[in-house]
């Protein structure tokens, strides 16, 4: 059978499921899978972290620079997010360019930590408008298993809190940004998409929170769309998620 | 003498770290890491850190590089950005291009490459933390990924270096010895087949200190072969 046809038994299976009120792994709506998070594995970076979303496994390391400041804000270190859906995590991604979802994932990850103001980018100026020190973060998917953007963004988050530098000591990372995603399947919304799910959306919907309770990134996907309801009750749902999944990271 | 800033890399008949002239750094082989490749490991040797992933046989993409009467081992050697100290841009480069070329070949040599014509495999090694014999971790990695993903193989290749410190030819050069040691000898081996399937070199050595290095690291093999075996086991095992 085609991969087309497969998928499209899938899709349906996953909506049939949906209708019922269930999910193929017995979760509930909006409940997330298990999250594991280890630091400190590669002893090369700064800081690194592997997370696991349940099956979903990113490898997260940050490498500290130095360069000369942007023009525009001479007294701000910088902060660079790369990240790559690597062709080892699953058998449809390929090697070569990053592509779109590559390039995607990475920005919505940077958006986190950068607009929660994570990381205090004034004390890691070295000299105001001379020199800067600029905050590399690395996201390698090592499993692909479905909602890279919540896995890599808590791996990042775990990673810089892990980060110490020889001159700087520890890295001045005061905030833990959550991501949460939602896809939408019909009328149903499911909380951490697996891989089945993922491939079945509609629609996906990511929002980050900070500490506080902010908002600080957002980002809508997929060819179908939301409602201003629909998009509400994620951000609750996520809100009370966030506070939950923050207790996890040291 | 010896190292190029000067400083002993050997005190008193043994190296920096403890270790005997003649001895691997601590070895760990998992197999079967991955849930989403159809064969996967991670090794570590020393500090060097690696994991390997395979997937196939799959249709060979781009077509026209596809071969009428064997399979192609696409192998792609990687180093993450967050593996060496100073920030490694991600991307080929010139040496992760001449590593995954020598690496295919090495394990092409034992693949039952006939009986997959017209199709691929494909290997991806990531090297997660590097300290100096990375290509052979990960080759290491790579040939338990294969035998874990059941590809027909005439035997499994074990990989370590050996090289020259202080004048004196070692096994398995950590990052301290490498960077200011005289040589490096990276070999992969085939126990089974007493065959050598990787060789590289570079630096000085004599004649006798080749030959020296070659038995060092032909050993050195011998003695991962057998742990790469207990690896595959322990992963069945369970199953």
């Amino acid at each position: 059978m085609s991969r087309a046809i497969v998928s499209k038994i899938e899709k349906e299976n996953v909506l049939a499921l949906a209708e019922q009120g269930k999910r193929l792994d017995g979760r509930k709506f909006d409940e997330i899978r298990p999250i594991t998070i280890e630091t400190g594995l590669y002893g090369r970076a700064k800081g690194s972290a592997n997370v696991k979303l349940g099956n979903m496994e990113v490898a997260a390391g940050v490498s500290v620079g130095t360069m000369e400041p942007y023009p525009d804000s001479p007294d701000s270190g910088t902060l660079s997010v790369t990240a790559e859906l690597t062709p080892m995590s699953y058998e449809h991604f390929s090697m070569g360019p990053p592509s779109d979802d590559d390039i995607e994932l990475s920005r919505v990850v940077d958006r986190g930590i950068r607009e929660s103001q994570a990381i205090e980018m004034d004390k890691l100026v070295v000299e105001s408008g001379v020199e800067v020190r600029s905050v590399f973060v690395d996201l390698w998917t090592l499993n692909y298993a479905g909602n890279p953007i919540d896995a890599a963004s808590l791996a990042g988050v775990a990673a810089l809190h892990n980060a110490e530098d020889e001159e700087l000591g520890k890295l001045p990372v005061v905030k833990k940004p959550i991501a949460n995603t939602f896809i939408k399947i019909g009328k149903h919304i499911l909380l951490d998409p697996s891989l089945e799910e993922e491939k079945a959306l509609d629609a996906r919907f990511t929002v980050t929170l900070e500490d506080k309770g902010n908002v600080c990134a957002m980002q809508k996907a997929g060819s179908s769309n939301w409602t201003t309801d629909e998009i509400l009750a994620c951000v609750k749902i996520a809100a009370k998620q966030s506070k939950e999944t923050r207790k996890l990271l040291k | 003498m010896g190292s190029s800033n000067g400083e002993a890399l050997i005190v008193d008949g043994k190296r920096l770290d403890g270790r005997k002239f003649d001895e691997l750094r601590p070895i760990k082989i998992e197999a079967g890491v991955l849930e989403q490749a159809d064969g996967s490991a991670y090794v570590e040797m020393g500090g060097s850190h690696a994991l390997a992933a395979v997937y196939g046989p799959v249709e060979m993409h781009p077509r026209h590089k596809m071969l009428p009467d064997r399979v192609v081992l696409q192998t792609q050697y990687e180093m993450a950005p967050f593996s060496v100290p100073d920030r490694k841009r991600p991307g080929p480069d010139r040496r992760s291009k001449e590593i995954a070329k020598v690496t295919k070949e090495a394990l092409e040599s034992v693949i039952y490459v006939e009986d997959y014509a017209q199709s691929a495999i494909r290997l991806h090694i990531e090297i997660l933390q590097a300290d100096a014999g990375t290509r052979v971790t990960g080759l290491t990695a790579a040939s338990v990924a294969l035998a874990d993903a059941g590809i027909k193989m005439r035997d499994m290749v074990a990989a370590c270096a050996s090289g020259k410190i202080d004048d004196t030819v070692v096994l398995d050069l950590n990052g301290i010895e490498d960077n200011t040691g005289q040589a490096d000898l990276p070999v992969a081996y085939s126990a089974g087949l007493d065959e050598i399937t990787l060789l590289q070199m570079d630096g000085l050595m004599t004649e006798d200190e080749f030959e020296k290095g070659l038995k060092y690291a032909i050993d050195g093999c011998k003695t991962i072969y057998e742990l790469k075996k207990d690896a595959l086991k322990r992963r069945y095992k369970n199953e």
